[in-house]
Formats: C-alpha cells, sequence, structure tokens
C-alpha cells in the first residue's frame, strides 16, 4: 500500500509538470463532442450513443506496435463495456501522409480484418487530437456522461504492461469504468500515455 | 582428475567471455542497474532512449555514436537503452550488428512501464526518442523529449560537461 501510494504520488506529481505546459484535457475538464468519418463510411459523434452512460475514447492506429499490442485489450474493452453503457470508440489521430500505414484504407482493413466492434474513425483535421491533448498511441480518455456534459474521468494508459506479460499488472482503464459504473471514484485518474508519438501533419 | 575438469572448464567458460567481449552484446537494463552505471562523478553520460520501430529515433542513433566516437578520449558515456518489447532482445541485437553500433545498448527491462519511464524523469511522456545528460560533479540531469542533430548533441555534450 505504501509502495502505492509512493508510485501514485510520482503519478501525480508528474501530472502536474506534464500538464503545466501541455495543452489538452485535465481529468474533470468536458470532453468536446467530434464529428468524425468512421471506416464504414458514416460519421460518429458522441452524442449518436444515446443510452450511453460513458465512453471510453482510444487514440490508437494501425501502424504503432504499442497500439498492435493492445488491440486485442481495445477489442476486450467494448465487448466488456459496450453493455454496459461504455462503448469504445476509436480514433486515429494520425496524418497519413507522415505515416502512410494510417492511411484510410489501412484502418477499414485492419477493422475488417480484427472485426472490430467499435467505431474506427480518423482525425483528419486532427484538432480533435489536439483538443484532447492525445500524446500517443493509444491514449485514452474515459468519459462519463453528465448533465453538464462530457466528463473527463480518466487519462492515460490501458494498463502499466504493454507486453501482456505480468499477471498482476494493473487496469487501468478497466478499474476506472468499473468504479464509473459502480457510482465510485475512480482511483488512478491520470496515468502516462506510453506508445508512439502522434504523427502531425507536416508544418501543422 | 576432478581438477583437470575443472581447469578446463574454466578455460572453455574463460574462452567464451572472451568472445562475448569482442563480439558486441545487449543485454538487459534495470532502472536501478542504470542508475548504477551512471554513478562515476567524472563522467558525463548521455543517454538515449530509442526503438528499432521508431523512424526518428534510428535516424538519429548515428549522431549519438559520432559523439562518442569524436570523444572517446574524453570521460563522457554515451549509452543507448532500446525501449523495445523485452521478447524483441534478437531483433535488437541483430539491428545492433547491422548497423554497428559503437556505443554500449541496452534493452530497457521495465517490470513496471510507468514507474521506469517516471523513473527516468518525470516530465517524460513516454514517447520516443528521449534523451538524458548526466553529471553528477555538477548536479546535472536533465531530459529532453525530442530529437538531436550532431550538432545540437555536442552543444549539449559541451554545456553540461
Amino acid at each position: 500500500m505504501k509502495k502505492f501510494l509512493a508510485v501514485l504520488m510520482i503519478a501525480v506529481t508528474g501530472l502536474v509538470a506534464f500538464t503545466a505546459d501541455t495543452p489538452g484535457y485535465k481529468v474533470g475538464d468536458i470532453a468536446t463532442d467530434f464529428k468524425l468519418k468512421s471506416v464504414d463510411g458514416k460519421m460518429v459523434s458522441l452524442a449518436n450513443y444515446t443510452s450511453a452512460k460513458g465512453y471510453i475514447v482510444v487514440f490508437t492506429c494501425n501502424h504503432c506496435p504499442y497500439a498492435k499490442a493492445y488491440e486485442s485489450r481495445i477489442i476486450a474493452l467494448d465487448k466488456m463495456y459496450a453493455s454496459k453503457g461504455y462503448p469504445v470508440i476509436a480514433i486515429s489521430p494520425n496524418d497519413p501522409v507522415s505515416e502512410p500505414a494510417d492511411s484510410f484504407d489501412n484502418m477499414k482493413k485492419l477493422a475488417a480484418e480484427k472485426k472490430y466492434t467499435f467505431p474506427y474513425t480518423i482525425d483528419e483535421t486532427q484538432n480533435i487530437t489536439r483538443a484532447y491533448g492525445a500524446k500517443a498511441t493509444p491514449h485514452v480518455f474515459v468519459l462519463q456522461k453528465t448533465d453538464k456534459g462530457n466528463v473527463v474521468k480518466y487519462i492515460g494508459a490501458i494498463d502499466d504492461d504493454t507486453e501482456n506479460v505480468n499477471p498482476n499488472h494493473t487496469k487501468y482503464v478497466e478499474n476506472a469504468v468499473n468504479a464509473l459504473i459502480g457510482g465510485k471514484t475512480v482511483e488512478t485518474t491520470t496515468t502516462k500515455a506510453i506508445g508512439c508519438s502522434i504523427k502531425w501533419k507536416k508544418g501543422a | 582428475m576432478l581438477l583437470k575438469r575443472l581447469f578446463s572448464a574454466v578455460l572453455f567458460l574463460s574462452f567464451f567471455s572472451g568472445a562475448f567481449a569482442q563480439s558486441k552484446t545487449v543485454n538487459l537494463l534495470s532502472i536501478q542497474q542504470l542508475n548504477k552505471r551512471m554513478s562515476n562523478p567524472d563522467t558525463v553520460y548521455i543517454v538515449n532512449f530509442w526503438a528499432t520501430w521508431c523512424g526518428p529515433c534510428v535516424k538519429e542513433l548515428p549522431n549519438f555514436d559520432q559523439l562518442q566516437t569524436t570523444y572517446k578520449k574524453q570521460p563522457v558515456k554515451v549509452l543507448l537503452v532500446s525501449m523495445d518489447f523485452k521478447s524483441k532482445l534478437g531483433e535488437v541485437k541483430t539491428f545492433t550488428k547491422t548497423r554497428k553500433l559503437v556505443s554500449d545498448v541496452f534493452l530497457a527491462d521495465k517490470t513496471n512501464e510507468q514507474s521506469f519511464i517516471d523513473g527516468i524523469d518525470k516530465s517524460w511522456s513516454g514517447a520516443l526518442p528521449g534523451t538524458l545528460v548526466v553529471n553528477n560533479k555538477k548536479h546535472i540531469r536533465k531530459f529532453y523529449e525530442q530529437e538531436f542533430t550532431y550538432n545540437e548533441l555536442n552543444k549539449l555534450y559541451q554545456t553540461n560537461k
């Protein structure tokens, strides 16, 4: 417990230093809605999900080894939580010119191949990526729908074990969503999103 | 008889350790091991965090090797710490060999990714590449989440040595 607290303290101090000079959301902020094109050609907005209680917004992509490592865990999150009111919405933040592997066509292929049960959208202007402050792929934002809007409840990694080798790893996103479903406070609200940097448009 | 066996075993082992010292190897490195490696007060440590899959990292690696080669007679030590997955040790070894890296190469041993990143620097988001400069005598420990050209890297060394 002491060790956990120490780690938490480090995480919190890290957060302060990290958010001080970085735009993007902090826990407690209201997240903006968006209208992004998904691989099935439809436009996706949070507001489309009338019965949702919240959202698991995941910035992820095709090419990144970290995104690949987490692919099946992202699919599992949607299977586990969509029916409980927290669907996964995946957003590819990368500029396909900078990273051709992340083109819309390649996104379509991957979603079909892996049988994504959730929308896989592309942030062509990168405005949503900037507004949320996504730093890496994958980067998760857990939102809770309230009267005031969609409140950010958790920002960071899916768990602390990308390679999925430690059976006792901490499942940050599951813990956060479980807390929200159970009407409890999210304990760990921010972690570092370890992964590949966002591939911004050149000159942006 | 036993002595003879022991003797040949020692001979065998020393031969192999010698062979390993000749060809470059890549070992796992925990945060504790890294801190221990950076503990000499008279040495400036420049530690680059990279990965075989990270384009900008691969591009800047020769600059770090160039710095190490240029100042091989000065107390500066370049450590190249790969953040590839632990299961990719073989690929990191192959990469090190084919790219003929001259600096010491390690593979990060992260039992917990979050604490490894925080242990290097609390301001580090985890994005690659990243570079750490340590000069214990001058109490310098600075982290840069950016890429370096050779000139920038040389400047970094000159201002922190």
